[in-house]
């Protein structure tokens, strides 16, 4: 038996599928971590890789994974520092085949030892829940599930770190999960690797507060913060964070030497207070952290030390994601320039409102914005500005029903303006807008014995 | 942060205005079609000055007509923060809105917008 370790350095690689592609190489290059985590889904990803694997049964995760391994695995391997990602979407064990395939093209073949986490998905399952009595209610609205069953395209239940625990336990190098909390996936190399219990309930919360500071990758490390923001150093080099983290529970957050962006109290301050619900209550499928017992200190440049971090006993619940076919949206826009930019545009909203009147179009919500003068801050945005000398507002305006057709429709209503609307109008360069599908989530709870987590593990 | 000029006395105490940009900065987001703001402190000491005066009431009002639900407030001392809740802030949320901030990332500096009114 080997002791645990003094200390264990968790980086965060990716807050999203879509972040820097350059981030995780830096991480595992740009000096020492044991882990890399990094976190693909969001809530509505799982239904769009579900449509994926109905296509083709080999699809269905996150490919620009195993991009990314391809750049780093030689790294990893050669260095000893394990992966832990959620990229396995919907399909995790047909994303590690396919991490195993570049493996072996890398010459690691026999050397690479892949972690698969499963047991997530409900889809299939869904009737015999239903059937049993688990009505899925919508935790926004208290809906059942029953009244949308025809259109769901996926049903997730979120996963703690046990089965991430379980798969590094048995030697995995890389643990490929399917929707796995993000904390999860930073709580569980620091469990494994200390040997923290699943109720010691103030080492779970410190763990879990660890993994949502860099679940979104440079959001705690100068990356969108506001205070300061002009005299963040370096942001084109920014360093992505690390946990540093100890035993009993307390941790640093750091970014390796020479990276820019800032860490300090309220970089790491902003990113605690983002998406937050009641902070007493953060609740995962590993127990349930008190946000309101969290201690900051700056103990040296680009260094926060959190401590003092308590927890209670996870519920007996989990949380469950699904995603169901609504409707159909579009979005057209124009840009309307001084004089009286702002009149123009709003002329051509009210004519064009006319217009959809007239043809009987049927919309469950229209919507228009001014980019420009009130879109984001509506009428606070405007008590301040002389509106006469706006330079230029963009005219966005959104349309939303059940059915294709009146959404399709409306798009063709947008170009016609430019000729026979509002004078001083361009910006139609894009052409004319696309209906697109509208994919909704529906958030509800599970117990949690209905839902078995299982690893496999996959030799390159 | 000194503006003489917003000065005025009201009974016998001095009051002046200050805006929550001068006090506070502030991250939001969203969960469905609820908005969270995130308002911490600059200093430790101006954190007394939001807990009295950005109350859930006045936060209401600022936001009227862009939010369809109530607003809660939960305390972070710890942390100076606060951390609001408005409820029906996004026109369905996620992929159902048609917002430009369907992820309510920008109510945070729309906060900073209020005025508050201090005792001097």
């Amino acid at each position: 038996m080997t002791s645990p370790a003094a200390t264990v350095r968790v980086a965060g690689g990716q807050g999203f599928w879509g972040d820097w592609l350059e981030a995780p190489y830096r991480q595992v290059t740009g000096g020492p971590v044991d882990y890399l985590m990094m976190d693909y889904l969001a809530e509505v990803t799982m239904s769009i890789l579900q449509k994926q694997k109905s296509r083709d049964p080999a699809r269905g995760y996150a490919t620009d994974f195993i991009t990314q391994m391809e750049r780093i695995l030689p790294t990893t391997v050669k260095r000893g520092i394990k992966v832990t990602a959620n990229a396995g979407g919907v399909n995790p064990r047909a994303c590690a085949m396919a991490v195993a395939d570049v493996a072996r093209r890398l010459g690691l073949g026999g050397k690479l030892t892949i972690g698969v986490v499963t047991g997530d998905d409900l889809l299939g399952r869904l009737d015999g829940l239903l059937a049993r009595g688990h009505a899925l209610k919508n935790l926004d609205t208290g809906r059942p599930v029953r009244d949308v069953r025809d259109r769901i395209l996926s049903a997730n239940a979120y996963l703690g770190a046990a089965p991430v625990v379980e798969a590094l336990q048995r030697g995995a190098q890389v643990v490929i999960t399917g929707r796995v909390t993000d904390t999860g996936l930073t709580l569980g190399p620091l469990m494994h690797a200390f040997g923290w219990a699943p109720d010691a309930w103030d080492r779970i919360a410190a763990g879990t507060v660890a993994g949502h500071i860099i679940e979104c990758g440079a959001q705690c490390s100068g990356g969108n913060c506001l205070k300061d923001w002009q005299r963040i150093p370096d942001m084109a080099n920014i360093g992505y964070p690390i946990v540093e983290a100890r035993p009993d529970g307390t941790f640093d957050l750091i970014k390796h030497a020479g990276t820019g962006g800032r860490i300090d109290v309220a970089s790491v301050t902003e990113q605690l207070v983002y998406e937050m619900g009641d902070p007493g209550e953060y609740i995962t499928p590993d127990g349930v952290a008190d946000f309101t017992t969290i201690q900051l200190e700056q103990v040296g440049t680009d260094r926060v030390r959190v401590s003092g971090v308590r927890g209670k006993p996870a519920t007996d619940k989990l949380k469950v994601s699904i995603a169901y076919f609504y409707g159909y949206k579009a979005v057209g826009t124009l840009v309307y320039v001084w004089p009286d930019a702002l009149e123009k545009a709003q002329a051509a909203d009210r004519i064009l409102r006319q217009r959809l009147k007239d043809l009987g179009l049927q919309f469950e919500a229209i919507h228009t914005e001014f980019v420009g003068a009130n879109a984001t801050h509506g009428p606070l945005a405007l008590q301040h500005v002389d509106v006469a000398a706006l330079p230029e507002v963009q005219l966005r305006i959104g349309v939303r029903a059940r059915d294709e057709k009146p959404v399709d429709r409306f798009t063709r209503e947008i170009a016609p303006l430019i000729l026979n609307g509002p004078p001083s109008v361009t910006g139609f360069a894009g052409g004319r807008p696309k209906p697109e599908e509208i994919v909704a989530y529906w958030p509800a709870l599970i117990d949690r014995q209905t839902v078995k987590p299982a690893v496999e593990l996959i030799q390159a | 942060m000194k503006r003489p000029s917003d000065g005025r006395t009201v009974g016998r105490s001095k009051t002046r205005k200050i805006q929550l940009v001068d006090l506070a900065h502030a991250r939001s987001g969203d969960k469905g079609d609820t908005a969270n703001i995130g308002l911490i402190a600059l200093k430790p000491e101006y954190y007394p000055l939001l807990v009295k005066h950005v109350t859930t009431a006045r936060v209401a009002r600022h936001f009227k007509g862009m939010i369809t639900g109530k607003v809660e407030r939960f305390e972070l001392p710890n942390l100076y923060a606060l951390n609001f809740l408005l409820h029906g802030a996004l026109d369905g949320g996620g992929t159902i809105s048609l917002k430009t901030d369907a992820q309510g990332k920008v109510f945070s500096t729309a906060l900073l917008r209020l005025e508050i009114e201090v005792e001097t």
